[in-house]
């Protein structure tokens, strides 16, 4: 069962026109967000905990690391049983599958600060907050930045994911409408806009942020 | 006594020879206003020195006192130039240089006055606002400088600062220095592994011996404030400060090449008349 490319196109742009996808793009895309940001905090503050407390090394610094290798749809079912199968469960799954690998790449960026850069700001007097905020933070920049991509790339997968399998809007819940329906040609439409905002994002938001911190910085 | 290295002791675990001892009773005393160098074979724990006087290490044993004060840890009055530069790529000239400026909370406008001031003075105000990968090695290095010199610390401290540039570059930056050490009458504290350099900027050398470091012998040399020194002199007192420190070259030679190597006693490398280059 294949329609044809003209009917795919058409129901996109019909879609899109009477906001059947497009209000499926913003409930996905909201979701994303949260669950993104929350990802990026929580990623910064393991980062940090495992940077300066050698204990939380040993112990969270550990389990990051295998939870990190846990495919992030595996924690659908507890989140369900939770939350209950609503968009706090999606919420979840997209938040647990950003958070680990952004905590590692936090983490890794946070340790290779160059000691110069450390000892150079302490003599001149900075400590504390304002050392964390002005050298530690600005000089992990580059290595959080390829965290971010790939925080974004996996929390975008558990995003689909979790539409699918859950409710509530979103451009996975709409795959699910099209298939129930044998709705081929919106099934392909909606993959074509997942597509589309996984290249947007890559190419025109992170790639770009990387590359002006690369030409900045003079790396390359 | 303006700073005083009063007994220092300082010991680093190693893996395979357990406590390694770096420093052993070091007395040292240094004047206001005076330009000392520290001369020494590598690993002899000349940079372990400043960075105990930095604040950035703690001394096992002893104290350092400046201007009667102890020293506890790092702090902006005793600011350090490192071997590489270690400016923030992330800010502009400007703002690196700015940057110890705004700690103290002095206001935007001044430090930026201020920060142009010391820029002009090492010749770097057109870089305001470029990036330190826009700039070469020896123009980060001035910016190094002008961004430690611009606290306008009590001592200033160099950690071989020169030794990662080229010839030229050096001999443009040693007298940038001494212009800038005779305009502000800074003390400072130089580490070197090159002799001639200590001979031609400091007043006071000290040579140090190696594992553990200890103060080998300290010469004195007045003439710097004065002029330019007379090339013979200035050959004397590298000969002399050379064959003080034969032993211990010879002592980190042997260990990284074995015992069959031998010194050659007394030779620097270039002839008496210090005909290289003096007559350009």
């Amino acid at each position: 069962m294949f329609p044809s490319l003209t009917q795919v196109l058409q129901t996109l742009f019909k879609g899109i026109i009477n906001g059947q996808i497009t209000v499926a793009i913003v409930k996905s895309m909201s979701r994303l967000l949260i669950g993104f940001s929350i990802a990026i905090s929580l990623g910064l503050l393991f980062g940090y905990l495992i940077w300066r407390f050698k204990f939380v090394e040993d112990t969270l610094g550990f389990l990051v690391t295998a939870l990190q290798s846990i495919p992030s749809i595996v924690w659908f079912p507890l989140a369900i049983i939770w939350f209950g199968l609503n968009d706090l469960s999606i919420l979840f799954i997209v938040t647990i599958g950003a958070t680990w690998t952004m905590t590692i790449s936090a983490t890794s960026g946070f340790k290779n600060v160059p000691v110069l850069y450390q000892r150079v700001a302490k003599t001149l007097g900075s400590s504390g907050i304002h050392f964390l905020r002005t050298v530690i933070l600005p000089a992990s920049v580059p290595q959080i930045i390829s965290g971010l991509r790939i925080a974004w790339a996996f929390s975008w997968r558990a995003l689909m994911a979790g539409e699918l399998l859950g409710s509530g809007g979103g451009l996975g819940h709409l795959l699910e409408t099209g298939r129930s329906l044998g709705q081929m040609d919106l099934v392909i439409s909606v993959m074509i806009i997942i597509g589309i905002i996984g290249v947007i994002m890559d190419n025109v938001v992170f790639l770009r942020l990387e590359k002006n911190v690369q030409r900045k910085w003079g790396i390359s | 006594m303006y700073l005083t290295i009063d007994g220092v002791e300082k010991s680093f675990s190693h893996q395979e020879k357990g406590q390694v001892k770096v420093l052993d009773h070091i007395q040292l005393e240094i004047e206001k206003g005076q330009f000392v160098s520290i001369v020494g074979p590598s690993g002899c724990g000349k940079s372990t020195l400043l960075y105990l006087v930095a604040g950035l290490e703690k001394a096992d044993k002893g104290e350092i006192r400046i201007g009667g004060k102890r020293v506890t840890g790092a702090g902006p009055e005793r600011v350090v130039v490192f071997q590489e530069a270690g400016l923030f790529p992330w800010l502009t000239i400007l703002d690196n240089v700015t940057y110890g400026l705004l700690l103290k909370g002095i206001s935007k406008v001044e430090a930026r006055k201020k920060a142009v001031d010391m820029l002009k003075m090492v010749h770097l105000s057109n870089y305001l606002d470029a990036y330190p990968h826009q700039l070469s090695g020896g123009m980060k290095q001035r910016v190094a400088i002008a961004r430690a010199l611009v606290m306008e610390p009590d001592i200033l401290l160099m950690d071989e600062p020169f030794a990662a540039l080229d010839e030229q570059t050096r001999m443009v930056l040693h007298n940038e220095l001494l212009e800038i050490w005779k305009k502000t009458q800074v003390t400072i504290l130089f580490i070197t592994h090159n002799i001639r350099e200590a001979v031609l900027l400091s007043e006071k050398i000290v040579v140090f011996e190696t594992r553990p470091g200890k103060i080998k012998a300290i010469f004195n040399s007045r003439t710097m404030k004065d002029g330019i020194m007379p090339n013979e002199v200035m050959f004397q007192l590298e000969k002399k400060i050379l064959s003080s420190l034969q032993d211990e070259i010879e002592k980190v030679l042997k260990e990284e090449m074995g015992d069959d190597y031998i010194f050659k006693t007394g030779s620097l490398h270039r002839d008496s008349s210090g005909d290289l280059g003096s007559h350009i």
